[in-house]
């Protein structure tokens, strides 16, 4: 078949060991060309091993990364053609941010009219135009950044790997800064992939998630699927709030909550330990014989502002947290410690995933 | 007034160190300047002489050519040294930076001893050239610069290896991975990225080689024979032989302001607080 498009990026059965430690585990990626995948994971996942290996700083143990057709896994680093964000920046201390913008250009022998203008036309578009004489040391932390993107940028990379890039910078300079390397992502369609521990960063700014755990990718899908539907306990656990309940499995659409039967719109594996994904959004108050509705005893309630806290108890005793939004509407029917009440859930937001990953 | 109190404190607080510095350095030194300036009365006699008596000229000529050369070819061996224990574990950094202190916490006079033992006629320098039949008659590696310029530069290697390694620590792996990722050859690398982040570290280093060269004493006297005489050694003769303080103390003086200058000059090019860590 010759007209097949290759991955971009093909990482196929690779494994890493650091001594005794397995850090990668047969771990295989494809990445689309032009797609947008995050590496997720907490810290000692193996997801910056994992970048590592794609940028050629590390060399795989077993396994082979492919770059279109051809095989990159003993090509050295500045032989594979990328552009590199760190969570440092990286930039050069010694340099102006012209400078360092240009380091690619000229490292790959541009014309120097060229390279000036790629130079003016990465600033540009990272909003630094008329920064291009100031010394790295006069920047603050969001401007560094956007230098370190378009120093990425600058020599137009096919392939632009990111290690936390925004972890360094304050919460709401860090929401900005998603939005708009998403938006950059977008009007230049480079191939890219992204390393970051911040569960909502990668919701934001992904097409693909890769969740990794103890050196294997536990789920890899778009954000809707992940959040919804978690592979695992871990992954439902890592990614946003989420309360894990032992369940016990009726049949294929149906499990036991405390003495209530639910329904669920997806099949329920076959496995004997089974958890019921709880997340707070996908609750609702509900009265007695209402579908999918459970009863709970209210223990406490604490009002934060735009939410309200509950701790309430499932049947037999089953602790459970979660918070509703506060509304005019609704806040006078919230009920009282003390008080029994129902908390509903859509069959389909019902979903169950096995205690153990097997 | 809290403030103006407080000042006062603080000025005397640095009481000690400046009494100690005035003391010890400042008074003899201006007393050096009085005595280069007396000769039976006020009198520019020893300057005069600097400049008429042709041997003064030839000998601090001399010094800087040595001083220069020490420090050149310090910087060839340091650089590579340095940039070679970068690369190594921690346990074998630790025994190469050991290998390193060991000599310099030998006593200069022995290590220059050991130089003689090395360089002479037919020490073991000479007799193996010999015997591998690589040279015929002995090579005259003492008693001339040559042999003060291999001691000196044994000697005052450590001074350039342990500022130039420290900064060389500091240099951020992760502009070295990225300047790779981005496409940097390794020469390319090394040339636009690590060996500009060094010069810090290497001015510091071959700045204190220079300024300790211009002013050595014991090496040359020992490996120089009497025929390369440095400026250390014209003071020396000047007390000893002549016993002439006045002279001495300009020859002194002199060497004293060029060392300033070489400072300045530096400074006017490099931040000197940054090149020695005071940030």
């Amino acid at each position: 078949m010759p007209n097949v498009q290759p991955f971009a990026i093909s990482v196929r059965s690779v494994s890493k060991r650091f001594g005794a430690t397995t850090v990668l585990d047969e771990v295989s990626l494809d990445v689309a060309e032009g797609e947008f995948v995050t590496l997720l994971g907490p810290s000692g996942s193996g997801k910056t091993t994992l970048l590592n290996i794609i940028a050629g700083f590390t060399e795989p143990n077993l396994g082979s990364v492919h770059f279109g057709a051809e095989e990159v896994t003993q090509l050295p680093p500045h032989r594979r053609g990328i552009g590199i964000v760190f969570q440092n920046y990286a930039l050069f201390p010694h340099m102006s941010v012209a400078d360092n913008v240009a380091f690619p250009l000229k490292a790959r022998r541009l014309p120097a009219t060229e390279i000036g203008e790629r130079v003016a036309w990465a600033l540009s578009l990272v909003k630094l135009a008329g920064y291009s004489g100031r010394r790295i040391g006069e920047l603050s932390g969001g401007q560094k950044q956007r230098v370190a993107l378009a120093r990425a940028i600058g020599f137009r990379p096919r392939l632009i790997l990111m290690d936390e890039p925004l972890s360094a910078l304050d919460k709401q300079l860090r929401e900005h800064m998603q939005i708009e390397i998403r938006a950059l992502h977008d009007r230049l369609g480079a191939t890219t992939v992204y390393v970051t521990h911040d569960q909502r960063e990668a919701l934001t700014m992904s097409h693909r998630i890769a969740v990794l755990n103890q050196g294997r990718i536990a789920q890899l899908a778009d954000p809707e699927e992940i959040y919804n539907y978690p592979a695992d306990a871990f992954v439902a656990d890592f990614i946003g709030e989420a309360a894990l309940i032992p369940v016990e499995r009726i049949d294929d659409h149906s499990v036991r909550l405390e003495g209530t039967v639910l329904s669920c719109g997806r099949p329920v594996p076959a496995a004997k330990d089974l958890l019921l994904v709880l997340r707070s959004e996908k609750l609702r108050l509900a009265a007695a014989g209402n579908k999918n509705a459970f009863p709970v005893t209210v223990r406490s309630r604490v009002f934060q502002g735009d939410s309200q806290l509950l701790m309430v108890e499932i049947g037999s005793g089953v602790p459970l947290t979660f918070r509703l939004s506060t509304h005019v509407d609704t806040d006078g029917q919230l009920p009282h410690p003390g008080q029994q009440a129902y908390l509903s859930l859509h069959p389909e937001h019902a979903f169950v995933v096995r205690t153990h990953s097997d | 007034m809290a403030s103006e109190h407080s000042a006062g404190r603080q000025a005397l607080l640095l009481l000690p160190g400046l009494l100690f510095i005035g003391l010890l350095l400042l008074l003899p030194l201006l007393w050096l300047l009085a005595l280069s300036f007396y000769d039976n009365g006020l009198s520019l006699a020893h300057y005069a002489r600097l400049i008429d008596d042709a041997s003064y000229y030839k000998s601090f000529l001399l010094t800087f050519e040595i001083a220069g050369s020490v420090t050149v070819v310090a910087m060839l061996i340091g650089y590579p040294l340095c940039y070679w224990m970068l690369g190594l574990s921690p346990f074998w950094q630790r025994v190469a930076i050991i290998c390193v202190l060991i000599p310099f916490w030998t006593s200069l006079l022995v290590r220059t001893y050991a130089w003689l033992v090395l360089l002479q006629r037919r020490g073991l320098v000479n007799s193996g050239l010999q015997s591998l039949g690589l040279i015929e008659e002995p090579l005259a590696l003492m008693y001339n610069a040559t042999g003060t310029s291999i001691g000196m530069t044994h000697i005052l290697l450590p001074f350039l290896v342990l500022p130039l390694f420290a900064n060389m620590q500091t240099i951020d792996r992760d502009l070295l991975k990225a300047a790779a990722a981005l496409g940097g050859s390794p020469g390319f690398v090394f040339w636009r990225v690590f060996f500009p982040l060094s010069l810090p570290g290497l001015t510091a280093g071959a700045l204190l080689v220079f300024v300790l060269s211009i002013g050595y004493y014991v090496t040359p006297q020992l490996l120089g024979g009497g025929s390369t005489v440095m400026i250390g050694q014209l003071i020396q003769r000047n007390i000893e032989l002549f016993s002439s303080w006045g002279a001495a103390s300009a020859v002194s003086m002199v060497l004293l302001l060029m060392v300033m200058a070489v400072f300045l000059l530096m400074s006017r090019y490099l931040s000197l607080d940054r090149v020695f860590g005071a940030r």
